[in-house]
């Protein structure tokens, strides 16, 4: 990596190849401060007929520079560094999730405790874990080897036993794995890398387990006590494996390899890295996602311990039948408050399945495929509060009692009463024809309790950033304050359940430009302005029934952020429970959307 | 931005179509260089090392995994076959020794003496690839398999459901909005390409299988009768593995449908020719969609002139496909193309374009939900 000197930088450019689009922006100085202050795309170029990713890097950054008016590519087509007072920049660095991304199988002894460590570390990473290989998976022997002979990943992390323990389960899992012999999506020559990071002293055997035929590597155990992981190693060794093997072989790669400051990252590697880096800066816990046409990211950090899971088939394009099929169409309809024929409903999702990149034209259109993404936000965030759990946290020291209960299983580390900041991206989020729409979604998905604010990533600019903090923090972090997100606002809900129209809680505000008290009744949401850049002082006094962070029934003063939505107080209960009555439940529904405004008539174009 | 709409299926009475037929690991190349192959010529091979087993023969004998390479009777490398003693105990004093008998043949592979495990490879698989389409070799890739090309009939489906398979175009619907019901399925079209019109039934497909036709081919399906079909429901549009017994290729979309009118009559006018057929379908990054490829005849190919292609722009007077509902299927002309993005009744704006329907009446639609069609 190139020494850098953070004073002396003054423009940064990012690129972020997605499979589809590649998204450039460009992060300048101004008054003293870095701002993103412009953006351009264009489409990917990594298959054929172009095969070099770098066509379609010129092009967005054409875009900018157009846009800028500040010329970034020299006649070659080169990026121009550094940066003098007419052009180029001082910094070029970029994430990659082109190709698929990056596309793993893990091993570990035991599926709970190394297996799963394993897996979030090829998570943390960036990667999309295709199969978790286990001695306890219940698959017999003669099944994994058949598993492991149809993956073809991109690279192999194996773990097991703790250090200076056992090396025989360990041993074994290699063994199958070896004579399997995996074959690598790229195919021909390609040496499959293989990571180990299990028992130190089983890595003498481990490496006479597998021939020439894969690329072998040996780093530090990431379990390496029961009570503790250990996953940086792992995770470091997955990205020089992911910039060594998968990304030389990516057409184009090597040539923006040459390009960048900075070793190219894998996207949702880098979007983790900046929620991490702001959770730790601001001292709170953070949930991020991110859906997509085919698989939706959810990011978080509790404490300190971050974690990521990709529900691999839960989007909205691609995937969108496969929500539908999870989430079954009684769930999603719920969600609608007239009625709809399901038969047309269930060709109408096939339809957009097969032609992805049609978007909804009627207000109806809209509607249902909201409903849906509120499914598969849901499914996306209960299978991210099963796998964050206290058992596979990073660097947790635990008493000889935790580390027996670890075998029951643990608790969830997610607790949306501690949630601070719910950032949204991924199109049908940030794209909702109103801000209302994605407020209430995330408010409806993910069900957070107490006082927590709400936040949208404004042009998906979290993956440039994060790789930007991995260079230069500062500007990473002013970018992220004052560009990345766009707020919503704050939502404030009590945790419980009373009778409908009952009280729920009572409020008073005092702001600037907000002074209201009331009372909330259960069963009710209401939505206050509160604009962006605004704040106010919100004191909440819940009935016996309920939590709003400090106990049932107890008193909660805190200040509040308000955005493009506003304040939305939120007596709805928690887990919200629907009317099963179809009729009831329209009615229900038909009030919360009327509460927000969330689908004014508009009489426009279309049906 | 021309260029913002979703590019239509090929359907093309005649094209140079080329396929690549790889092995999925090097081989053996059978075919050269201006060979003439057929369908189901096999045009390169190879062996896959064979299905492993593993044996803990550590359990198997109650002993140390240590002791295990001391007990074995054979060694790695060596062949063992089904019922022949692998590995035997040294007994107290030379008795009751324990003799463990091989399950499987195959060659073995490894012995460890850290977790006592023995691994015995299987028989070699054999792997072959044909040649699907009936044409002449034009490249070999040396130890991968071969390039091939012919001038053909050529229908892109926009679904499909099962593998590669070949027959002969039999028409089943007389006009291209018939539905295919079970009653227009016959026992002459076993090993044929049955083609329909509009939506195609369930209990049409099952008698097309029981008949045993190689392929279904329709404008449209319901998804319950897919879900029906398949025994589950389909989640993500990857495709190309199931075996129902017959491949099915869905030309337009699900729901009652009509086949567009352009595929129906090329299919008609091929009635009687020999075609190839693929139901797999990807719809990712590297989009794959089902396809009818019909070989032609020296005489066809100096009587068919190569279809007109446009340049890819939507223009004036185009005609289009909505392929979105409240429109979803209906075909008319590009009528108008404003520039600036337009308030949609989602609330959404978007960049649209006016299409005149076949009935007369113009709609206003997104460009996303617009696909190209050639007159």
């Amino acid at each position: 990596m190139k020494k850098i000197d953070p004073d002396k930088v003054n423009v940064i450019l990012a690129t972020d190849c997605g499979s589809t689009t590649t998204k450039a922006i460009l992060i300048q100085k101004v008054d003293g401060a870095y701002r993103q202050t412009h953006r351009g795309e264009a489409p990917s170029t990594v298959e054929e007929p172009f095969a070099d990713v770098t066509i379609g890097v010129q092009n967005s950054v054409t875009e900018v520079q157009e846009l800028a008016d500040w010329r970034l590519l020299d006649d070659d087509g080169r990026i121009i560094q550094p940066a003098t007072e007419t052009e180029g920049c001082d910094l070029y660095i970029s994430t990659s999730s082109a190709g698929g991304g990056l596309q793993m199988m893990v091993a570990g002894v035991i599926a709970e405790m190394t297996a799963a460590s394993a897996k979030r570390a090829a998570l943390g990473a960036g990667a999309i874990v295709m199969d978790v290989i286990a001695s306890n998976d219940k698959r017999r022997p003669h099944e994994q080897i058949q598993r492991i002979r149809e993956l073809r990943p991109d690279m192999i992390l194996i773990s097991g036993g703790t250090d200076g323990g056992d090396t025989k389960h360990v041993v074994a899992i290699a063994e199958l794995i070896a004579p399997a012999k995996p074959q690598p999506r790229f195919g021909g020559a390609y040496r499959m890398p293989v990571i180990y990071a299990g028992n130190h002293d089983a890595a003498p055997t481990i490496e006479n387990a597998f021939d020439e035929s894969v690329d072998l590597s040996i780093v530090a155990n990431l379990r390496p006590v029961l009570e503790r992981e250990n996953l940086n190693p792992a995770r470091d060794a997955i990205h020089d494996v992911f910039l060594e093997h998968v990304m030389a072989h990516a057409p184009g790669y090597n040539r923006l390899m040459e390009w960048t400051d900075a070793p190219i990252m894998p996207t949702p590697g880098a979007v983790g890295n900046i929620l991490q880096t702001i959770a730790e800066d601001q001292g709170i816990h953070a949930v991020g996602v991110d859906i997509g046409g085919a698989t939706t990211d959810v990011f978080s950090v509790f404490d300190g311990t971050f974690n990521r899971t990709v529900s691999a088939n839960l989007g909205m394009s691609y995937s969108i039948s496969n929500v539908c099929a999870e989430a079954t169409l009684p769930n999603i309809l719920r969600w609608v408050h007239f009625d709809m024929d399901e038969r047309e409903l269930r060709n109408r999702v096939k339809n957009k399945m097969i032609r992805p990149t049609t978007i909804p034209q009627s207000r109806e259109a809209l509607i249902f495929e909201q409903a849906v993404a509120r499914e598969a936000l849901r499914l996306a965030y209960q299978q991210h509060k099963e796998f964050a759990t206290t058992l596979k946290g990073v660097q947790q020291q635990r008493s000889v009692g935790d580390t027996f209960s670890q075998e029951t299983g643990g608790q969830t580390i997610v607790n949306n009463m501690k949630l601070n900041l719910l950032v949204a991206s991924g199109g049908v989020l940030s794209h909702a024809p109103r801000m209302n729409q994605t407020a209430m979604l995330l408010i409806d998905a993910f069900q957070p309790e107490g006082f927590t604010t709400l936040a949208k990533d404004s042009i998906f600019m979290m993956p440039h950033l994060g790789v930007t903090a991995q260079v230069h923090p500062k500007a990473a972090m002013e970018v992220f304050d004052r560009d990345c997100l766009i707020y919503l606002g704050t939502c404030v809900a009590a945790k419980g359940h009373g009778k409908e129209g009952k009280p729920c809680f009572s409020y008073r505000i005092e702001g600037d430009t907000l002074n209201e008290s009331g009372e909330i009744m259960y069963g009710e949401i209401k939505l206050l302005p509160l604009g962006l850049g605004e704040t106010a002082m919100v004191t909440v006094e819940p009935t016996k029934m309920y939590d709003m962070g400090a106990g049932l029934g107890k008193r909660v003063k805190r200040e509040v952020k308000g955005g493009t939505v506003g304040l939305v107080l939120d007596g709805r209960g928690r887990e919200l429970r629907l009317p099963e009555d179809r009729a009831t439940c329209q009615r229900t529904i038909k009030r919360w959307i009327e509460a927000l405004d969330l689908y004014p008539e508009t009489g426009s174009a279309g049906a | 931005m021309g260029q913002a709409y979703t590019p239509g299926l090929k359907v093309t009475n005649r094209v140079t179509h080329r396929c690549r037929r790889i092995l999925p690991i090097k081989g053996e190349v059978l075919a050269k260089v201006g060979d003439q192959v057929e369908a189901e010529q096999v045009v390169a091979r190879t062996f896959m090392p064979g299905d492993i087993e593993p044996l803990n023969l550590s359990n198997l004998l109650s002993m140390p995994p240590g002791d295990i390479i001391e007990c074995m009777l054979k060694k790695e490398g060596d062949r063992i076959e089904l019922d022949e003693p692998l590995a035997q105990t040294k007994g107290i004093f030379g008795l009751f020794k324990n003799t463990y008998k091989s399950k499987y043949a195959g060659v073995i592979e490894t012995i460890s003496g850290v977790t006592g495990q023995v691994i015995i490879r299987g028989e070699p698989i054999p792997v072959e690839v044909k040649a699907y389409l009936q044409g002449t070799v034009i490249e070999v890739v040396p130890d991968e398999g071969v390039v091939i090309e012919a001038d053909v009939t050529f229908v892109q489906g926009i679904f499909g459901i099962g593998g590669e398979t070949h027959g002969t175009i039999k028409m089943a619907a007389v006009s291209h909005e018939q539905e295919l019901t079970a009653d227009m399925i016959t026992a002459d079209m076993k090993g044929c390409i049955v083609v329909g019109g509009g939506r195609v039934w369930h209990e049409a497909i099952t008698k097309a299988i029981n008949v045993g036709a190689a392929a279904v081919v329709a404008g449209g399906i319901d998804d319950q009768d897919l879900k029906e079909i398949l025994g589950y429901d389909l989640g993500v549009a990857i495709t190309g593995t199931e075996k129902i017994g017959l491949t099915i290729v869905i030309t337009e979309g699900f729901g009652d449908i009509a086949m567009a009118e352009r595929s129906f009559n090329l299919l008609r006018h091929r009635q009687g020719d020999f075609a190839a057929v693929n139901g797999a379908t990807q719809i990712r990054a590297g989009v794959m969609r089902p396809e009818i490829v019909i070989p032609l005849s020296e005489e066809e190919k100096a009587h068919e002139a190569e279809s007109e292609h446009y340049s890819g722009l939507l223009e004036i007077g185009r005609p289009v496909r909505i392929i979105r509902d409240p429109y979803f299927g209906l075909i008319g002309e590009v009528a108008a193309l404003p520039h600036e993005p337009t308030p949609l009744d989602s609330g959404s704006k978007a960049r649209v374009l006016e299409v005149k329907l076949k009935s007369g009446e113009s709609v206003v639609i997104p460009r996303a939900n617009v696909e190209m069609i050639e007159a």
